[in-house]
C-alpha cells in the first residue's frame, strides 16, 4: 500500500474500533486511535499473513501486550479479510468471538491471547526463540502501551531479547502518555523510555506514531539490525482522529453515547472524504 | 532386607526430560537459574540448544513458553514450585490456561521437604492454586518410576500440564513390570476392608508403611495413589466409600485446596462417607532436615498410622 492508502485504511480501522466500543456500550477506544497507524502499517505493508491461512506456520506473528486496545486490532483484523466487517458489532457481547481482550483460541489471525498487561512480550520473546531455535525467518512483532511498561515482566522479557539476540522481534512503544490515572509521567514515569531499551541491548528508533513515512522508514531499518531486537517508539495522540477523545485521559476505557459516536464517525468522515480528494 | 533404593522425583524429571529430548525435537526446556536444583541442567548438558535458562524471572519464563507453545514446541517450564504456581500464577493462568496452550510445568521442591530453606521456599499451596486453573492437568507422582512415566504423559497430552516433583529422595515403589501410569487413572496399591488412604507424592510410600503397621493391629486398610489430582479420578473415590466407608487423604500440601479437598467434593457430592484429611494444616513450615519436617508435621508412616488408628 502507498502512503494514501495506508491513511484511508487507518481512517477506516478508527470508525470500525469506535463502532465496535459504540455497539459494546464499553471498551477502549483511546489507545485503538493512537495505535490505529502503527496497527495498519503492520498488516497492510510489514507483515506476511494471509487471511485465508490465518495459521500458516511461516507467517509473521504479532502479540497485542496492551490487549485492552482490542477494538483497533479487531478493526485492522476484520479490514484485511480475517473476519467479517459487520461482526465488529458483536464486540463484548455474550456469545460473540470477539471477546473484550484478544482470545487466540476463537478469533481467527489472533496469535497470542493478552490482555493482563506485561504478559504478550513474553510471549512474542518465545515466539521469537523458537524461530531462532528451527531457523524460520518469521519475525514477530508486539505492541505495548506506555503505562504498560511499568510492569516488572516487561523488563524481565526485555532482558532476555536482548541477552539472546532476538533480531527478529520488534517491541513496539505506543507512547500516548496517557493512562488510567493521569499522564504516564504524574503516575509512575517510565521515561526516559528509549534509554531503558538501549541499555538491555535494543536498537531504539523514535517515531511520530503517525507518520507513515516514518513508520516505513523505521519497521525497513529494523529488519537490517543484527544482533539486536528492535524498540520502536512511537510517540502518538490519545484518542487520535476523533476531536473530543483526542489527549482525554477519560476516554482510555469508555464509550461514546450515541450523539458523540455521530460527532466521531463525522470527523473521521471528513478525514476520509479529504483523503480521497488528494 | 535388602535396602530400599531412594530417588528424588526431580532427579527422575531431569532424566525423563533426556529420554524425551532424545524421542522428539520439538522438547524445549526452560528454566529461571535452578537448573542443577530442578535438575534440568541433565538436560541442558544432553541439548544445550534446547535449554533455555531465563534467569530469576519466572513470570517471564512462563509467557516464554506459551510463546514457543504457540509454534508448536512443547516447552517444559521448570522452577520450584513456589515460583513456578506461586510467583506466576496468573501467568500460568491467563498466558497457558486461559489459551489452553501446550505447555508444562515442572514444578521441583513442593512441600515442606524441601527443608532447611524453610517456609518461604515450602509450597503448600501450589496445588490448589494449580487445579482451580480451567483444563489445567495436575499430576504429583509418587516415586522415581511413576514421574518419569508421568513426564513421558504429560508429553503427550496436548494441554497444559502442571508436574509436581520432590527434593527429598524418596523409596522407589512402582518398580514392577506390570506398571502403567494412565493419566488420572488411580491405582489401587493394596487391598482393604476397613478403612481407605488416598495419597499422593510421598505420603504414598508413607501410607503403605502406614497400613503395614495397621494391619498387624488387625486393621485392614486399602491404600490408593492418586498420582493425576486433576482430572480426579472420581469412580475410584466413589467406589472407595462404598467399599470402606472410611476415608482418609494423605497429602504433602496443605489441607485446604489439595488432593484432600478434591476428594472431599466427590465425596460430598456424589458418595457421602466420613473423611479425615492429613496434610499441612494451615501454616507455614520452618527450616528442618526434611525427613524431620515430614515427622514434625505429621506426615510420616507412623503418624499417618496414629492418625488413621484413632479415626477407623
Amino acid at each position: 500500500m502507498n502512503k494514501l492508502e495506508l491513511m484511508k485504511m487507518a481512517n477506516e480501522v478508527r470508525k470500525g474500533a469506535i463502532t465496535a466500543v459504540h455497539s459494546a456500550k464499553s471498551g477502549h477506544p483511546g489507545g485503538s486511535l493512537s495505535a490505529a497507524d502503527i496497527y495498519t502499517y503492520l498488516y497492510f505493508e510489514e507483515m506476511n499473513v494471509d487471511p485465508k491461512d490465518p495459521k500458516k506456520a511461516d507467517r509473521d506473528r504479532f502479540v497485542l501486550s496492551k490487549g485492552h486496545t482490542a477494538p483497533g486490532y479487531y478493526a485492522t483484523l476484520a479490514n484485511k479479510g480475517f473476519f467479517p466487517v459487520e461482526d465488529l458489532t458483536t464486540l463484548r457481547k455474550v456469545g460473540s468471538y470477539l471477546q473484550g481482550h484478544p482470545d487466540m483460541k476463537h478469533i481467527p489471525g489472533v496469535d497470542m491471547s493478552s490482555g493482563s498487561l506485561g504478559q504478550g512480550i513474553s510471549a512474542a520473546v518465545g515466539m521469537a526463540i523458537s524461530a531462532k531455535l528451527n531457523d524460520a525467518s518469521y519475525r514477530v512483532y508486539t505492541l505495548l502501551g506506555d503505562g504498560e511498561i511499568q510492569e516488572g515482566q516487561v523488563w524481565e522479557a526485555a532482558m532476555l531479547a536482548g541477552h539472546r539476540k532476538l533480531d527478529n522481534l520488534v517491541v513496539i512503544v505506543d507512547n500516548n502518555n496517557l493512562q488510567i490515572d493521569g499522564t504516564v509521567e504524574e503516575v509512575n514515569s517510565p521515561y526516559p523510555i528509549d534509554k531503558k531499551f538501549e541499555a538491555f541491548n535494543f536498537h531504539v528508533i523514535n517515531i511520530d506514531g503517525h507518520d507513515f513515512d516514518a513508520i516505513d522508514a523505521a519497521f525497513k531499518e529494523a529488519r537490517e539490525i543484527k544482533g539486536q531486537p528492535t524498540a520502536i517508539i512511537a510517540k502518538t495522540v490519545k484518542g487520535k482522529g476523533v476531536s473530543f477523545m483526542e489527549n482525554q485521559v477519560s476516554w482510555h476505557g469508555s464509550a461514546p453515547n450515541d450523539e458523540q459516536y455521530a460527532v466521531a464517525m463525522a470527523d473521521l468522515e471528513k478525514v476520509g472524504e479529504a483523503l480521497c480528494q488528494k | 532386607m535388602s535396602e530400599v533404593k531412594k530417588i528424588a522425583t526431580r532427579e527422575s524429571y531431569g532424566n525423563a526430560l533426556v529420554e524425551l529430548g532424545k524421542k522428539h525435537d520439538n522438547v524445549v526446556v526452560l528454566d529461571a537459574d535452578l537448573a542443577a536444583a530442578t535438575k534440568t541442567g541433565i538436560f541442558k548438558k544432553a541439548f544445550p540448544e534446547r535449554h533455555i535458562d531465563c534467569g530469576i524471572a519466572e513470570s517471564n519464563m512462563i509467557g516464554v513458553a506459551a510463546g514457543l507453545a504457540t509454534t508448536g514446541m512443547v516447552p517444559f517450564a521448570s522452577s520450584f514450585a513456589m515460583f513456578a504456581a506461586g510467583r506466576a500464577f496468573e501467568q500460568v493462568r491467563n498466558s497457558v490456561g486461559y489459551p489452553k496452550l501446550n505447555v508444562k510445568i515442572g514444578a521441583t521442591h513442593a512441600g515442606i521437604s524441601v527443608g532447611e530453606d524453610g517456609a518461604t521456599h515450602q509450597c503448600n499451596e501450589d496445588i490448589a492454586l494449580m487445579r482451580t486453573i480451567p483444563g489445567m492437568v495436575v499430576i504429583n507422582p509418587a516415586d522415581d518410576v511413576e514421574a518419569k512415566a508421568a513426564v513421558e504423559a504429560a508429553y503427550e497430552h496436548v494441554g497444559p500440564v502442571y508436574l509436581r516433583f520432590g527434593r527429598l529422595a524418596v523409596p522407589v515403589i512402582n518398580d514392577n513390570p506390570d506398571y502403567k501410569f494412565e493419566l488420572g487413572k488411580a491405582v489401587t496399591l493394596r487391598e482393604g476392608t476397613d478403612v481407605t488412604i488416598i495419597a499422593s507424592g510421598l505420603t504414598v510410600s508413607e501410607s503403605l508403611v502406614a497400613a503395614e503397621k495397621l494391619a498387624a493391629d488387625g486393621i485392614s486398610a486399602e491404600v490408593i495413589n492418586m498420582h493425576t489430582i486433576k482430572p480426579l479420578d472420581e469412580e475410584a473415590v466413589i467406589k472407595a466409600a462404598a467399599k470402606t466407608g472410611k476415608i482418609v487423604t494423605a497429602e504433602e500440601h496443605s489441607v485446604i485446596g489439595g488432593l484432600g479437598s478434591a476428594v472431599c467434593d466427590v465425596v460430598a457430592e456424589k458418595a457421602p462417607a466420613k473423611v479425615l484429611k492429613i496434610g499441612v494444616n494451615d501454616t507455614y513450615g520452618e527450616s528442618g532436615p526434611a525427613v524431620e519436617l515430614i515427622k514434625k508435621y505429621g506426615l510420616d508412616a507412623d503418624s499417618i498410622y496414629e492418625k488413621v488408628k484413632a479415626f477407623v
